[in-house]
């Protein structure tokens, strides 16, 4: 299969590749994907007191579009707002992939993962919240 | 002539594909060439000379594969190759015999050619019995023998696979069938030329084989069709009624000729060249053995063809494996391409689970395989695995000591 120029740099030199500590407060795992299904991506992102993504990491278990397409959104969430990190859509990460029809599913994965990362963030945020005669 | 150790051009990746197809030995183009231009008769012209030629070319041809199985030469047919060999043998005894009896088995790890024959039978009425295999990969003698009715006409069993290189016992399923009165057909596309067979010692009916797999050309192949007892046959190409009317159309000589070449070199090198393949399926294993954790052969490793291996690298999607070994060309057990996202129906029989059926290479060597291109790939695939697996989060679960199964998966 002929993959586009972009993509294939993002397989070979995939960005932000590791892992955050999933119980840290200012941290959101997104687990999505499944072994069985030959996919599972595992996308994080690190929330300043600014409310911006600083920082994200990712570990991807799939084929070669779905490293490049979760390499990817690991650079694109960086610097946003977790609500502008929500709005990024499937089609464009296939878009700018150019991600063959059969591997379109790899983008909604990518997708899933950062909607999953950021509904974790926003869970134990909530939970602070609740208690917040606990530190005192 | 070209030497033969030198098919690969340098700026070509390591061909280590060897039971998709295998390049064609420089011998047998050279005994093909002849029938391309002067020798270019119809072996069907008996009027004259240009036609004894044709005819001379491709009944030696016929004698060396004959020869090659332990048939007789008049027990061979030519056709385009493995596919329509299985078509006709299957299809062809289906009809002939379907008054009387109207039941075939055959496996679950058949190629697809085999399986999609039987599919269209069961569609005009026949009934298949599609028997599983063990975890080993190969067939269970008493789950054959239970499947037997005496409506049975027709056992179908390849001899070797083309996904894991498993050797079925074909002696016994061979005798069972005689002793039921069935026909025995087996599609030896990955067998011929490469482990030894016989169709007497073996009770063989019909048996398929294709010219590309055994280092001849494309667009041939062969039909053993037994003589004593006679197996019958509707043809399923008619006309001319050539090959004894069970497959008309012209010959192809210059393809006849190097299917003919093709399986007698196998013959006189089958030895050596098992023993070489040995030794090198044995060098790749360790190699990756003494570097890798957590790899799974898949299929029996005892009852195989040498020049097959067929891997899992757990933690390691097949796909993104292949897309960085660039420098080597294999195939992959799972097909991630097809829009169902299933792995090989092959390993799924096995009952290697989904999630390491995903993570699986099929390696194939051959004839033209060096120890230095086997070290290569061993390098070249350590290198990526570990890479992958430095990106892979069910590895990173898995160093942690996270169980992956006990994880709830969202299926997608």
């Amino acid at each position: 299969m002929a993959y586009s120029e972009k993509l294939i740099d993002h397989y070979e030199n995939p960005r932000n590749i590791g892992s955050f500590d999933k119980t840290a407060e200012d941290v959101g795992t997104g687990l999505v994907g499944a072994p069985a299904c030959g996919d599972v991506m595992k996308l994080q992102i690190k929330v300043g007191a600014d409310g911006l993504i600083e920082d994200a990491k990712f570990k991807t278990f799939g084929c070669g579009s779905a490293i490049a397409s979760s390499s990817l959104v690991t650079e694109w969430v960086k610097g946003k707002t977790i609500d502008e990190a929500e709005t990024i859509k499937n089609t464009d990460i296939a878009r700018h992939l150019a991600l063959p029809p059969v591997k379109i599913h790899c983008s909604v994965l990518a997708e899933d993962a950062i909607k999953a990362a950021i509904a974790d963030y926003r869970a134990k945020a909530a939970k602070k919240d609740d208690k917040p005669d606990a530190a005192e | 002539m070209t030497a033969i150790t030198q098919i690969r051009r340098n700026d070509q990746p390591i061909y280590l594909d060897y039971q998709a197809t295998t390049p064609m030995d420089p011998r047998v183009l050279e005994a093909m060439m002849p029938y391309f231009t002067h020798k270019f008769g119809n072996s069907g012209s008996r009027s004259h000379a240009y036609g004894w030629e044709a005819e001379e070319g491709t009944e030696r041809a016929r004698a060396q594969v004959a020869k090659l199985i332990g048939a007789d030469e008049k027990e061979v047919i030519f056709t385009s190759g493995a596919t329509e060999s299985n078509n006709l043998a299957i299809r062809g005894v289906a009809e002939f015999y379907k008054d009387r009896k109207n039941h075939i088995i055959t496996t679950v790890t058949e190629h697809k050619c085999v399986l999609d024959t039987c599919r269209h039978l069961e569609q005009q009425g026949f009934e298949v019995t599609y028997l599983p295999v063990k975890q080993d990969g190969l067939l269970d003698l008493d789950v054959l023998r239970a499947a037997i009715t005496d409506k049975t006409v027709l056992v179908s069993v390849m001899a070797v696979n083309n996904e894991i290189g498993v050797i079925q016992p074909l002696a016994e399923i061979g005798r069972i069938c005689r002793e039921n009165k069935v026909f025995f057909h087996t599609d030896a596309a990955q067998a011929a030329g490469k482990i030894p067979l016989d169709v007497e010692a073996l009770n063989i009916d019909l048996m398929s084989i294709s010219g590309h797999k055994i280092y001849g050309p494309k667009g041939i192949g062969a039909l053993y069709v037994r003589r004593k007892p006679r197996v019958r046959l509707v043809p399923m190409i008619v006309g001319g009624g050539q090959e004894r009317g069970f497959r008309s159309g012209t010959l192809p000589t210059p393809l006849c000729v190097g299917l003919g070449e093709a399986a007698e070199i196998c013959m006189k090198e089958m030895e050596s060249e098992a023993k070489r393949l040995k030794k090198l399926q044995e060098r790749m294993l360790d190699g990756l053995r003494s570097r890798l954790t957590d790899i799974v052969v898949n299929g029996d490793l005892e009852h195989r063809i040498p020049g097959n291996l067929n891997i899992s690298f757990a933690y390691v999607e097949g796909e993104s494996l292949m897309m960085g070994i660039k420098n080597l060309a294999v195939s992959s057990g799972s097909a991630c391409t097809s829009a169902s996202l299933e792995p090989s129906y092959v390993l799924r029989a096995l009952g290697v689970e989904e999630e390491m059926a995903h993570t699986s290479l099929r390696i194939g060597l051959g004839r033209f395989t060096t120890e230095h291109e086997i070290d290569t790939a061993v390098d070249e695939l350590v290198r990526h695995v570990n890479k992958l697996r430095e990106m892979s989060p069910l590895w990173e679960m898995a160093q942690e000591g996270i169980d992956i199964k006990s994880i709830e998966w969202a299926a997608h």
